[in-house]
């Protein structure tokens, strides 16, 4: 008994650093988010999502950028899903046993977190320095690749989750496999499949290195896309580092507006799962 | 329904096959499927070692027998529903209507949809009540809506669930209870007009209701189609069933008429079973 | 009898239809198998491709400079001799910063999340936190270049040199003067960064630890510190390092948190204060202005060194999950 109030002290020294950790941690969080709404509602005006980015020393938008990152997230996640969708279903349904999925997991998670930039030098080589000029069409690709092993992931898992005793029930009835895994495995997924499309698009929307030189970006509406174009976050990381105070502005004010999308997308994701476990 | 005299004589069917009709003095019992010397492996253990029995048609089989004796692996070869895992494998023969169904020609979604499966649990597919019926049909038939409806309809009275069912056909099949569930499971298995109609322990997730409501049904159905029963209820097997089989480590013990069974066993592990001495 | 030859007729044609079903069934089925076998292959192609492609566009570089080129520290566009001895170093340095701050951080918050924090409290903290990871990392840039290089500029940097400065030895990490942005803000941006990720993965990681082991630990009388030491971190070791390695893939490759902060100097400082540069930064910043080949080819030889190392990283920590993931029986 005599440890006890030396165990008790050294209890209550880790518990406290503990403690101080998490909020430690969250306060640098905390900090980012408050300084983002701050700094980013002063900019805040109708005119962000209905001009174009302006030349410095005069009032302008973000309309371009914004529309670019739409059109380039869509078509990525047009182009990523199916195939990793796809890619998912070989790996849960026909190959669950086989090497190829063993292989094809391992490579996945690499590719998740592989540097993005990385996947821009990819796509510059391999498009961009073919076709000889940078295009829409480049950052997309390049956004698709990033949405690929997200969505390959969550529709292993999802599909993993799928009791057997369902597919069994479709098979008693003489349905065949791609039936029972398109009508019935994909529909008692489709929570999760959902999720996985909506964090791929969280992830995606926000990115920067893949675009620098794929999209490149462009000061003026276009959605050409043979032609480079603006995005949010290229846009962004060129006017915060330009010396011009209203360019700055601008910046955060994107800035916001990602961070809000995301998280949004995120929460919506997190919803959805949430539901489908209830029902 | 009216319950049907089981001397009737029997309706020839269309695949006429002399060597599954046996001159035997009790001329209404026809072998529809008979299984010879069937053995069953998992991976490399054997779980079914040399099964020999015939399923009459338009009878009732029960299999009984303790956990792990190989009556639902034998149910799930009957199907080839164990061909949907790898590293599992049958040798024998089991013949249906005079064809062999473990020959590896044999079109398992058209075998499927001749020898319907009940599950342990409710496997209701998640999408509505209408669409968990129409789905099987579906499968093998275009039919006008009218006709559709009309099939529907038929299935989910013989499965004596219509009159609970009708106002919302097209809610989900998953919010109704498991007795429910149960029951559109079975008129899911009969709207694709099957000949035979496998249950595995089809009540050992219900309530005693529903249990005596599925007892009954099984016996209605078993006026059109060939069924076998695995359970765990001895009770069961003897009130639904003509025939008993009881399965122990694997091998077929004893395989006789029921009554018979129940009351004079020939074997002394049957005997010792049935009266609960291990199990 | 005719209702018999009816019945006839009808199964015949019933099987008609049944066996036109089946023949599409079996062509939709191959199909559909060999589509989703496609795209997994496609997976591994993309991999292949994104290596072939890299050390494609490498070779002129490798072919002039050699094996100097991972040792040069020159990086002139204008006499086009490049090395990239620099931009390794600086990667290195800012995600072992990240790390020392991040790893007992999170795994501190991970704590504090598994063991210590009111029930009602644990879900909204850990979906915060999840939500963080989001976060694109162009925002903890924009942040660290407006707010925390100031910051650091006016009140950290100072305090340093003022007292570690002037400890020989280590007092040359924090040598010069206060610029904001440099290594070590580069490397407390990347921290903060990496910090969801790594609490993220320990509390995941812990929560595997089953209630039962636990439980008898606290039955013998453990205090909470004494469970987390003896049970549940030798219990899940593995799987921290996996999650620890994980963080680090993220840190080293990162890019815009670090470009915007780090100061893209091309030399290595003894100063940890200094500006300095990484890979990705080096890529981010110069590529899209890289006139000639040698230039260009210099830069995707960075990513391929870049690849490499998070490549390895990344497979090490992939396996250690897995076999912790082996352990539990999932």
């Amino acid at each position: 008994m005599s440890y006890y109030p030396a165990r008790r002290r050294s209890n209550n020294l880790w518990m406290s650093l503990s403690v101080a950790a998490a909020g430690f941690g969250l306060l640098w969080l905390v900090l980012i988010l408050a300084t983002l709404l701050f700094k980013g509602f002063a900019g805040l005006s109708l005119a962000v999502f209905t001009e174009m980015t302006p030349p410095p020393g005069s009032a302008g938008g973000l309309l371009n950028p914004i529309a670019g990152s739409i059109i380039m997230t869509v078509i990525g996640v047009v182009i990523g899903t199916p195939i990793g969708m796809l890619a998912g279903t070989y790996m849960a349904e026909y190959g669950r046993t086989s090497k190829l999925t063993l292989v094809v997991r391992f490579i996945n998670d690499i590719l998740l977190s592989a540097p993005s930039i990385v996947i821009g030098l990819f796509v510059y080589t391999v498009m961009v320095a073919q076709m000889g000029h940078f295009s829409g069409l480049a950052g997309a690709v390049s956004l698709a690749i990033l949405v690929i092993p997200v969505v390959v992931r969550t529709t292993e898992d999802m599909l993993n989750l799928v009791p057997n005793t369902l597919r069994e029930a479709g098979a008693a009835l003489g349905m065949p496999r791609s039936l029972v895994i398109r009508h019935i495995a994909y529909k008692a997924a489709s929570a999760g499949l959902v999720t996985g499309v909506l964090l791929a698009i969280a992830r995606v929307s926000g990115e920067t290195a893949p675009l620098l030189f794929t999209s490149l970006n462009n000061q003026f509406w276009s959605t050409n896309l043979n032609a480079p174009m603006a995005s949010l976050p290229v846009v962004i990381f060129q006017f915060a580092l330009s010396p011009y105070k209203d360019w700055q502005a601008l910046a955060w004010t994107g800035a916001l507006i990602i961070t809000f999308s995301v998280l949004t997308l995120s929460i919506m994701a997190r919803l959805i799962v949430a539901k489908g476990k209830t029902r | 329904m009216i319950p049907k005299d089981p001397m009737i004589p029997e309706i020839p069917m269309t695949m006429e096959s002399p060597m599954t009709m046996p001159a035997t003095p009790d001329a209404a019992l026809r072998e529809k499927i008979t299984i010879r010397d069937l053995k069953f492996y998992y991976g490399t253990s054997l779980a079914l070692k040399g099964i020999s029995l015939p399923l009459y048609d338009r009878k009732v089989t029960a299999f009984i027998g303790p956990s792990g004796c190989g009556k639902s692996t034998l149910l799930r070869v009957l199907n080839r529903m164990y061909d949907l895992y790898p590293g599992q494998h049958a040798e024998g023969e089991v013949l249906f209507d005079g064809a062999n169904v473990l020959a590896p020609d044999q079109d398992r979604n058209l075998l499927r949809s001749r020898i319907g499966m009940v599950f342990q649990k409710p496997t209701p597919f998640p999408m509505s009540i209408y669409d968990n019926i129409a789905f099987g049909i579906r499968l093998y038939e275009h039919l006008p809506k009218a006709e559709m409806d009309g099939r529907v309809e038929t299935a989910l009275r013989r499965a004596a669930i219509w009159n609970e069912v009708k106002d919302k056909l097209g809610s989900s099949g998953l919010g109704l209870s498991g007795g429910q569930q149960q029951r559109l499971c079975i008129a899911r298995t009969v709207a694709i007009k099957p000949e035979v109609i496998l249950f595995d322990e089809p009540c050992s997730a219900l309530d005693p209701i529903s249990t005596a409501k599925i007892e009954e049904l099984i016996d209605e159905l078993s006026s059109d189609y060939t069924i076998a029963i695995v359970t765990h209820n001895m009770q069961q097997a003897a009130r639904v069933s003509s025939q008993t089989a009881f399965m122990y480590l694997g091998e077929l013990v004893e395989f006789g008429v029921t009554s018979q069974m129940f009351t004079a066993p020939s074997d002394k592990r049957t005997q010792d079973y049935i009266t609960g001495r291990f199990g | 009898m005719t209702d018999m030859a009816l019945e006839t007729q009808i199964a015949t044609r019933h099987d008609l239809l049944k066996s036109k079903s089946l023949k599409r069934f079996r062509t939709g089925d191959t199909i559909f198998r060999n589509l989703t076998r496609g795209a997994a292959v496609l997976v591994l192609v993309l991999l292949g491709g994104v290596i072939v492609s890299l050390i494609h566009g490498s070779l002129p570089a490798f072919h002039a400079f050699g094996f100097s080129f991972l040792t040069t520290q020159s990086w002139n566009p204008v006499t086009e001799v490049f090395g990239a001895a620099a931009p390794i170093y600086g990667t290195l340095v800012t995600s072992l910063i990240a790390l020392l701050i991040a790893v007992p951080v999170g795994i501190g918050i991970a704590i504090f999340l598994t063991e210590l924090c009111p029930m009602a409290l644990r879900r909204p903290i850990g979906v915060a936190i999840e939500l963080l990871a989001g976060i694109p990392s162009i925002i903890y840039g924009i942040w660290g270049l407006f707010v925390f290089a100031p910051f650091m500029q006016e009140y950290i940097q100072p305090a340093l040199i003022g007292s570690l400065g002037a400890i020989p030895g280590i007092g040359t990490l924090f040598a010069g003067p206060p610029y904001g942005i440099g290594t070590l803000t580069a490397g407390l941006i990347l921290a903060i960064m990496v910090l969801p990720f790594v609490t993220a993965i320990s509390r995941d990681v812990f929560e595997t630890v089953p209630a039962v082991l636990k439980e008898s630990a606290y039955g013998l009388g453990c205090t909470t510190w004494e469970v987390v030491r003896n049970i549940v971190i030798p219990y899940t070791r593995v799987g921290v390092i996996g999650g620890v390695m994980l963080g680090l893939g993220r840190a080293l490759g990162e890019t815009m948190a670090v470009t915007f902060v780090i100061g893209n100097a091309h030399r290595i400082s003894g100063s940890i204060l200094a500006p300095g540069t990484t890979i990705s930064a080096t890529i981010a910043n110069e590529f899209t202005e890289a006139v000639g080949d040698i230039y260009t080819s210099s830069l995707i030889a960075l990513g391929l060194i870049l690849f490499v190392i998070t490549f390895i990283v990344l497979a090490a920590a992939r396996l250690m999950l897995m076999r912790l993931d082996a352990k539990a029986g999932r």
